[in-house]
């Protein structure tokens, strides 16, 4: 009898809610929260999530909360996300992959909520779109500055799990290096890991002993950066200007913005007209970009990276057009050939040039 | 594969073996003496992280180093309060340990997380050694801790095998009633072994700070005070077998990535099983051996000692 009445209650509260859901057309107080795969603390990219995160609280005045270091595939997700919606938020974007599908269902669930998932591919046609960017094109110029800076011609990349966002990362830089010089190759070497400094520092000791010169990542740790600084090696980074951790060896780095697509989905909810897309942004709109180059680069590097980086901009120059080969020299664009984004998104081979294997 | 990377290989050996054999020892130290602490991961966190604060408030990184280890024997203090004044169960007690310290040390480095280190404890260079080929790089151009981990090993060697402190201690690991009866203090014995062994990983936390990875984020030990934990079973717990085995686990670390530099295609995932998988192994050889020979284990490893319960 007593549940009966608890669900009863259940019924009528819920109801309530969904009742004043849908009567409200006062999108005044609407809140933004935000879930973090990792720590804000991580120096990396949920770091760069939640300098966007306040980036968008000071440009919208939309009040914002976060929760990190939440697991996928847990239960914690979809608890957090009621938690936030329990409080009155009505904007929750989740920020790593593996939330996708939870994050689906939940937008079913609550109708009048908008859901902004980012680095995922799902998406519904009424409040649940997705986020991501072209890290390939600053990859690409940071692969032009590498290729232009090595002595030895080996480049290290010390890499982070062979999936498409990492591989696509690879082969654009990649591409960059021999944009740049020919005659430079590019050897992979995988962490499996993405964040684990002890390995990932010693995965770059392994490079330059191997005689690499230029070391590139996809982690969020800076641990490469300080083996590079203490062998006089080059070094691009990842994910924000970390210049600070090796002054000598830092070259530049491809970085994320997130701020002002925060603030397109938070002004597009609080204006009541959010319709997903599946956004995918670029240097054009700033959601990438590149970090400065390092003073001591010779200036006519500097004036081709720049070159190549308003031709990006401009929609003439796309890293990935033919002619292009993959590592086992099988064609994979015809000459003038522009990649769709959709073999891009779903990238598992490397170009030629890569030394390694993609698992 | 060339010199330059099998040199790399076993520099990169020698320096995680003792990052590994620092906190395996302070392990080893506290299970000698009859606590099991579990808690060596969380005590590693708090030390790189105290190592890492006090390196940029006081860029001095010989203090830091210290604070490190009293920050580390400080937390192990814990433990041992609960376990062996109260008496309470170690599993349980060492694992909430380990989790306290992981979050308690991202508390304390939230302001510091992104900045570079203030200071930091460089190789130390012994003259016309540091140039010999092989050894050179390998034995006289490592980082001082690494060198404190040899010290340590042999100063706790001796203390356990020649000492009249190290006779007490490993009888209060084997019967504390005995050792109580002789007339010392298990209550002091116990607590001392779990503080020193705290400091110890303390240290081994401020070795990643300090010089291998100069830089302090969440996560930064990374599992490594559970394959100290393992090291000890390993090393049946004897202060040279643990080093030997120190340097096997350091091994296959440094191996895990760099096997791809040497051309060979073997997932650095299986790689990183094998510490956990030898450490099985060894556990199986141990409980199958024991039906003949006495287990290698401490005989009151694990069991609270309260004197009106004898």
């Amino acid at each position: 009898m007593r549940s009966k009445i608890a669900a009863l209650l259940a019924v009528c509260v819920g109801l309530g809610f969904a009742l004043t859901g849908c009567g409200s057309d006062d999108k005044a107080d609407t809140k933004a929260a935000f879930v973090y795969v990792g720590p804000v603390g991580d120096a990396g990219w949920t770091y760069a999530h939640d300098v966007g995160r306040q980036y968008a609280e000071e440009k919208t005045g939309v009040e914002t909360a976060y929760v990190e270091a939440v697991p996928e595939g847990t239960a914690d997700f979809a608890n957090y996300v009621r938690d936030f919606i329990d409080q009155g938020f009505n904007v929750i974007i989740g920020t790593s992959f593996g939330y996708m599908d939870d994050m689906l269902a939940l937008a079913d669930e609550y109708p009048d909520v908008v859901f902004e998932h980012v680095s995922g591919y799902k998406m519904n046609d009424t409040n649940f779109g997705n986020t991501f960017g072209r890290m390939y094109e600053p990859r690409y110029l940071s692969g032009m500055v590498a290729g232009a800076t090595t002595q030895s011609g080996l480049i290290g990349y010390v890499a982070a799990f062979p999936i498409p966002e990492v591989i696509r990362g690879i082969n654009a830089f990649t591409l960059g290096v021999q944009a740049a010089n020919p005659s430079a190759q590019v050897e992979v070497i995988w962490t499996s890991t993405w964040f684990d400094p002890a390995v990932e520092g010693d995965s770059a000791q392994a490079m330059l002993d191997k005689g690499a010169d230029v070391i590139a990542m996809h982690q969020d740790s800076t641990a490469a950066g300080e083996k590079a600084e203490a062998a006089g090696a080059r070094w691009v980074s990842y994910n924000s200007d970390m210049s600070a951790f090796a002054p000598n060896a830092f070259l530049t780095a491809p970085v994320w913005n997130w701020g002002p697509r925060y603030v397109e989905i938070i002004e597009a909810a609080k204006a009541g007209n959010y319709s997903p897309t599946s956004f995918w942004g670029s240097m054009a709109d700033g959601t990438v970009d590149l970090a400065p180059i390092a003073s001591d680069v010779d200036q006519s590097v500097v004036d081709m990276v720049m070159e190549a980086k308003a031709a990006i901009i401009a929609g003439d120059l796309h890293p990935f057009t033919g002619p292009l080969n993959d590592q086992d020299g099988n064609q994979v664009l015809g000459a003038g050939e522009v990649m769709d984004d959709g073999t891009m998104l779903g990238m598992m081979f490397f170009v030629e040039g890569v030394i390694g294997s993609t698992g | 594969m060339n010199e330059a990377s099998l040199i790399g290989l076993l520099v990169a050996t020698v320096s995680f073996g003792a990052l590994l054999y620092l906190a395996a020892l302070g392990e080893l130290l506290a299970e000698k003496a009859g606590v099991l602490n579990l808690g060596v991961e969380g005590m590693m966190a708090i030390g790189a992280v105290t190592a890492f604060i006090a390196g940029v408030e006081l860029e001095n990184p010989w203090a830091a180093l210290v604070v490190a280890m009293i920050s580390g024997a400080a937390l192990a203090s814990v433990h041992g309060f609960f376990t062996v004044a109260l008496g309470a169960e170690q599993v349980v007690s060492g694992l909430s340990l380990t989790i306290l310290g992981i979050g308690l040390a991202a508390y304390l480095g939230k302001d510091y997380v992104g900045l570079p280190p203030g200071a930091k404890l460089e190789p130390v260079q012994w003259g016309g050694l540091s140039d010999l080929p092989w050894v050179g790089p390998i034995f006289f151009n490592q980082a001082p801790l690494v060198y404190l981990a040899l010290v340590m090993g042999v100063a706790v060697s001796l203390v356990l095998s020649n000492t009249r402190l190290g006779l007490a201690l490993r009888a209060a690991g084997e019967s504390a009633s005995s050792t109580d009866s002789a007339g010392h203090s298990v209550l002091g014995l116990r607590l001392s072994a779990v503080a020193a062994g705290g400091a110890l990983a303390g240290a081994s936390g401020a070795y990643l700070t300090l010089s291998l990875t100069p830089q302090w984020a969440e996560g930064l030990t990374a599992g490594r005070g559970w394959i100290a934990v393992a090291l000890v079973i390993f090393g049946a717990w004897r202060p040279g077998r643990v080093a030997w085995g120190a340097l096997l686990f350091g091994g296959t670390l440094a191996l895990k990535t760099r096997l791809q530099t040497f051309g060979v295609d073997f997932s650095p995932i299986i790689l990183s099983m094998l510490p956990y998988l030898l450490t099985l192994a060894i556990l199986l050889a141990i409980s199958v051996r024991s039906r003949k020979r006495p287990s290698p284990s401490p005989t009151a490893l694990g069991l609270a000692y309260r004197r009106e319960e004898r």
